[in-house]
């Protein structure tokens, strides 16, 4: 009850802020439409499939899903500065209420983010079908990576902070990590190493499979970000709970 | 009744001791006023009262409960206004009210009921649909206040309630404030003199960590030889008149 009440005072701190209802479902609509013109001016012969809508739209749906590691680290890190969270920590909520209240929001951010890019992506060409939903599924997943980020950075950080490394940082690291707007296998050599490493190539690569319905190859994919995952969101209550004890991070 | 009893309570960050062996006891529907110059400890204490942060040693029992075997039974029946205005920004002050109701058990209708209430006996009826970031410092600064009584909290903790407010809305926020004594135990930290003489029942200074006085304003003056409280704190604070 505390957690859902908390959670619902989230949503509504973020999407009343007009920058983040953008960054959030508008952002990603518009890389999609000019992406996709781009994709139009690519001549077949150049065999770049990048930019089609079936590499395109799972791409954007985790280059959406990174600004939740902004939007959950920027909440965070103002509650702090400004005392309101202080003054919840001296209510009874417990720990877990407030993590689960500050990750809940985004998962349904992130799958109202991602259906609408990809029923738009239909627009474009993409097949809409019960793996749609699977790729919705999948991406709500993989999102719980940033979320954690955004967290950990949210407990340590002051709000400018956080939008330096999880606003302009991570968006760019896992912009041109994770494939979607660079060719990571016409590049090869060192830099397709680190992009498999990274969690971020193979969040898109998760979400394309789940959108493909060919689950063959998903778990390795998968298992990768969840490791990471894992870790993020570890060290996030790790460090949470000892601000909420009011020890040094 | 006592309501609040302090024994040994320190707080030690690594060599530094910012509350040193406290002992006091307040009484139930007491106002008690908490002075000392910045550093003196007056916040770490009552973070320590409030369960936000564990005393090196030393226990508080709050109406019988202790802040280190029992600090939830605590957070059920405290509650506190911090020194910065802490609001949610984005929500109106009937939903800012409304959640902090709903987080201390209250079902919605009865928060519903209690935020129209508290708001009508705080000035804010006319701005409840407003966010609370267009509100003035002065209304945000209630609306602060508003949020820690909603709970109906048997003990509260006013850290410098009125800090950076204008006199009207100080005068305002006192009357508030006055209209509790005898029902709600409080705890108030301020360096506005005229606040405390204005407010508290008694008065406890302290000076590097240590209480170092502790009676009504008349005992502070007769004990120190002085007509004025301020003078009384300059004193008992270590400063020269």
């Amino acid at each position: 009850m505390r957690m859902l009440l908390f959670a619902k005072r989230n949503i509504k701190e973020i999407l009343r802020d007009p920058v983040n209802l953008f960054f959030s479902l508008g952002f990603p609509l518009v890389l999609l439409a000019l992406l996709s013109i781009i994709n139009s001016a690519i001549p077949p012969e150049a065999k770049n499939t990048m930019f089609q809508i079936k590499n395109l739209a799972p791409g954007l749906a985790m280059f959406g899903s990174v600004f939740m590691a902004l939007f959950a680290g920027m909440l965070l890190s103002k509650d702090r500065t400004s005392s309101f969270l202080m003054r919840l920590f001296t209510s009874p909520m417990t720990a877990t209420d407030f993590i689960l209240g500050y990750t809940l929001p985004m998962i349904v951010m992130t799958i109202a983010q991602a259906t609408i890019t990809l029923l738009v992506a239909g627009a474009f060409g993409l097949d809409i079908n019960i793996n749609t939903i699977f790729a919705i599924i999948m991406t709500a997943l993989t999102s719980l990576l940033f979320v954690g980020t955004g967290l950990f950075f949210g407990s340590i950080l002051n709000d400018k902070a956080v939008g330096g490394v999880c606003g302009a940082l991570l968006t760019n690291i896992a912009g041109w990590l994770s494939g979607v707007f660079i060719p990571i296998d016409l590049i090869g050599g060192a830099f397709k190493s680190i992009t498999n490493i990274l969690p971020f190539y193979h969040s898109v690569e998760a979400i394309r499979i789940s959108l493909s319905g060919n689950f063959s190859r998903l778990f390795s994919h998968l298992l990768v970000v969840i490791v990471y995952t894992v870790v993020i969101f570890t060290l996030a209550i790790i460090v949470f709970n000892r601000k909420m004890n009011g020890e040094k991070a | 009744m006592n309501a609040i009893i302090i024994k040994e309570l320190t707080k030690k960050y690594g060599s530094v001791v910012a509350v040193n062996n406290l002992n006091l006891i307040i009484e139930q529907g007491e106002l008690f006023a908490l002075l000392g110059v910045n550093g003196a400890g007056k916040t770490t204490t009552i973070k320590m009262l409030s369960c936000l942060i564990k005393p090196t040693s030393g226990d508080a029992l709050l109406l019988d409960d202790s802040i280190i075997s029992n600090p939830h039974a605590i957070k059920e029946k405290t509650n506190i206004s911090p020194q910065e205005t802490a609001v949610a920004a984005n929500l109106s002050v009937l939903e800012n009210l409304e959640l902090i109701a709903g987080i201390y058990g209250q079902d919605s209708k009865t928060a519903n009921k209690n935020a129209y209430e508290i708001a009508q006996k705080f000035g804010l009826e006319s701005e409840l649909n407003k966010k609370a970031k267009n509100l003035s410092g002065g209304m945000q600064r209630r609306l602060s206040i508003a949020m820690a009584l909603i709970s109906e909290p048997q003990i509260l903790f006013l850290d410098e309630p009125t800090l950076g407010l204008d006199v009207l809305a100080r005068r305002e926020l006192w009357a508030s404030i006055k209209s509790l004594k005898g029902k709600v135990t409080i705890i108030l930290t301020t360096h506005y003199m005229d606040e405390v003489e204005n407010l508290s029942d008694r008065v406890g200074i302290m000076a590097k960590g240590q209480l170092t006085a502790v009676g009504t304003m008349t005992e502070l003056t007769t004990q120190t030889g002085t007509s004025k409280l301020e003078d009384a704190f300059v004193m008992l604070s270590g400063g020269v008149l």
